[in-house]
């Protein structure tokens, strides 16, 4: 099987035809229907898992902590101990809750993430699925999340959880326009939606680079609204712990509690994978200009390490937000998309389309 | 949003109201304190406080305890300003006997007072950051805090309810290591103090969240009785060092915060400043110290004259009056603590009405209230 680190698509090809000469062509798409499943599925709980580890991390490194130790070397299994331990918690329903609703909610937001995580591209190569429509699918895909966090809020039969709920609603809403027209600046400059054509196309250069000004403007209107959608500090409001207390999910407990929790670090991630890939050029090495040298050494690190040093520090950005900002009011969060956000955006993608018809970007 | 009285909300409530508990086991209320507040979407159209959750029936235990006994119960009213309130009970029962304390006593208890005053105001920092959704506030003030509890701890062996201060003077004297630690703390605290202000004060977000926010006027704060920060906030001078002075607080030389926009922007800020204020009298004072005994001679049973006496002290919250009245027992007659927190409590449907629940929070961090000091 030849496998090489700097592109996969060989050995995925060798896996498609190793199958497809052994079995029946419907037994071997249904065996890499599951391979696949479970790939990600694996993926996605160490993903989840040390997410959480990372942030907690992340944070007492800026409260003046130590943060996780004990359990393992520096607490590399406490994540792992605290997900078994929810795994054993009682799962509370609360009376008059909506039953059906109630146990749904949880899955729907994993749900969500789960299948956004599919056309990420991970290495060249390296993606579940590669769609041509693929920006658009991820935000589509995106926003299912905010059905589960409704549901949750209403089937709680609990004041706080619909508040939650609501504020949740209101926000995700509005913030999906700036996310979408961030990510359509990308698209104007690329004239794609494919994913791994948008990587492609910043081979010579990022396009946060390649795009002047306007690229810059969209990745910070990114970094906002998708801080917002995924409801994270300082957008926090639909948890908001110290005004409702845990917002939409006050009334979960032990591993639905804990979906809710996987799913909003996952979304993080998947946040984090969507701005390095648009708009910091996902797998691709980092070149600059012509100096061949050092073109030469950013190539000899493999993809995959650019796309999760990429990830990584789009989610320290992330995470540093959360550590030291306190919380906007709900007012002020929408004041902050439509009067401000929206018609910057709108603007931009103007310029930006500008731009690209008079051919002034770096190609 | 026009005043409205207690009496009339409660009349005026409905069943369609949007009823919610904030509280008594809330992670903002910081104890068991109740809110009961009624919401049109996120706008509160009242918030009536509910209180007594913890009410130990501390004015009445005191009928049957004697003076030096009183001073551990109140301790456990207002606890982030133990010493405030251990020196007011004390304060009353000397002037009531006539014992002059010894210059000693009254250096050390304004040291501890302001002293305490930095270590509450640096909790309240703390919890009220966590309050408006910055984390790692509270972890900040608290890392700082430490080091005066450890000044404290090493002094008189407890770090929240000291019962240090008692009448005639002080339970024993200070450590030998104290005027370092606490000079010490000051050269920390002076560079550590801006650090505070990193994190939040110039924070657009935060600034957005309390200017212009619940906005009181200092006739209207006079009305409702506040003092402390959240007077001192309207612009009224109440500060009952500069007005009657005890312990050494007429030796020093220090300023009345005083802010006129009344908001919680300003409540906020004048406990900023009032930091660098106590670091300022405790400079002044902790190389003074005069050698001399820790405590006036006191008989075995103190028995106050028959009479009524009072005394008020500034604590952290604000103002503080102790009320007794004697029949000549060894034990008072009747007691009576004005609390400032209480007081301070029910401005709340006047701050909070018209606004957004998250204000709730905001204003009532601002008012930084010590629930077991409103109901004793």
């Amino acid at each position: 099987m030849p496998f090489n680190i700097y592109d996969f698509s060989g050995t995925t090809k060798a896996i498609d035809q190793f199958l497809y000469a052994k079995m029946a062509p419907t037994w071997a798409f249904i065996t890499e229907l599951a391979i696949v499943g479970i790939i990600i599925l694996l993926f996605y709980a160490v993903i989840g898992l040390y997410l959480v580890y990372l942030e907690r991390k992340v944070c007492a490194f800026m409260q003046n902590r130590v943060g996780p130790n004990r359990v393992g070397k520096w607490g590399l299994f406490q994540t792992i101990a605290d997900l078994i331990k929810l795994l054993m918690k009682e799962l509370i329903t609360i009376r008059k809750a909506d039953k059906l609703l109630f146990n749904v909610a949880p899955f729907i937001v994993i749900i969500a993430s789960f299948m956004a995580i599919a056309a990420i591209p991970f290495a060249k190569g390296l993606h579940a699925v590669d769609f041509n429509i693929g920006v658009f699918y991820m935000m589509a895909v995106s926003s299912i999340g905010v059905i589960g966090i409704l549901l949750a809020g209403w089937s709680s039969n609990s004041k706080y959880s619909l508040i939650g709920a609501m504020r949740s609603g209101a926000q995700v809403v509005s913030y999906e326009l700036s996310v979408g027209l961030a990510l359509l600046s990308v698209v104007i400059f690329s004239g794609s939606m494919q994913l791994s054509t948008i990587v492609e196309s910043q081979a010579n250069g990022w396009w946060i680079f390649k795009g002047h000004i306007p690229a810059i403007i969209s990745f910070i209107i990114f970094l906002i609204a998708s801080t917002a959608e995924i409801n994270r500090g300082p957008f926090d409001l639909a948890e908001a712990e110290s005004e409702l207390t845990a917002g939409f999910h006050t009334e979960y407990s032990g591993i639905r509690f804990a979906f809710f929790f996987l799913g909003e670090y996952m979304n993080m991630f998947i946040v984090a994978s969507l701005a390095a890939t648009v708009f910091l050029g996902g797998w691709m090495p980092l070149h600059i200009g012509n100096l061949q040298g050092f073109n030469h050494v950013m190539d000899f690190i493999p993809p995959i390490f650019w796309y999760f040093g990429k990830t990584i520090f789009i989610m320290y950005l992330i995470m540093w937000f959360k550590w030291t900002f306190p919380r906007l009011r709900i007012d002020q969060l929408l004041t902050l998309e439509w009067k401000y956000l929206l018609p910057i955006n709108l603007v931009n993608i103007l310029i930006i389309s500008f731009i690209v018809l008079m051919g002034w970007y770096i190609k | 949003m026009q005043e409205v009285e207690l009496q009339d909300i409660l009349t005026a409530r409905e069943d369609g109201d949007y009823i919610i508990n904030i509280g008594p086991q809330h992670p903002s209320t910081h104890g068991v304190l109740r809110f009961v507040v009624s919401l049109k979407g996120e706008m509160l159209e009242y918030v009536i406080p509910h209180c007594g959750y913890i009410h130990r029936g501390i004015e009445k235990m005191c009928e049957r305890l004697t003076y030096p006994q009183i001073i551990h119960l109140t301790d456990r009213m207002d606890y982030l300003s133990a010493h405030m309130n251990n020196e007011a009970v004390s304060l009353l029962v000397e002037k009531a006997t006539g014992v002059e304390v010894p210059e000693r006593v009254k250096y050390i208890r304004t040291i501890l007072s302001e002293l305490q005053r930095i270590q509450s105001h640096q909790l309240w920092w703390a919890a009220f950051g966590m309050d408006m959704g910055g984390l790692t506030c509270f972890f900040y003030g608290l890392r700082d805090r430490e080091k005066i509890l450890d000044i404290f701890e090493e002094s008189f062996g407890s770090r929240l309810l000291h019962s240090y201060i008692c009448p005639g003077g002080l339970m024993n004297d200070i450590h030998p290591n104290f005027q370092k630690r606490t000079k010490e703390f000051i050269k920390y605290f002076r560079k550590k103090l801006p650090e505070f202000d990193e994190l939040l004060t110039g924070n657009i977000i935060f600034e957005m969240r309390t200017k212009g926010m619940g906005v009181l006027s200092k006739e209207e704060a006079i009305s409702y009785g506040l003092t402390g920060p959240p007077g001192r906030a309207s612009n009224f001078a109440c500060d009952i060092r500069k007005l009657y002075p005890y312990s050494a607080y007429d030796k020093v030389d220090f300023k009345e915060i005083l802010y006129t926009e009344g908001d919680t922007w300003a409540r906020y800020k004048v406990r900023m400043d009032e930091m660098w204020e106590s670091m300022k009298i405790i400079e002044q004072l902790i190389d003074n110290i005069p050698e001399g005994d820790f405590t006036a001679k006191m008989k075995p049973v103190i028995r106050l004259p028959e009479g009524e006496y009072s005394q008020r002290v500034e604590t952290a919250r604000g103002e503080l009056g102790v009320y007794v009245v004697s029949k000549g027992e060894k034990t008072p007659y009747r007691m009576h603590f004005r609390t400032p927190n209480f007081s301070n409590l029910f401005v709340m449907n006047r701050l909070a009405a018209g606004n957004k629940i998250a204000d709730l929070i905001a204003i009532s961090g601002s008012l930084d209230l010590v629930i077991p000091d409103i109901d004793r």
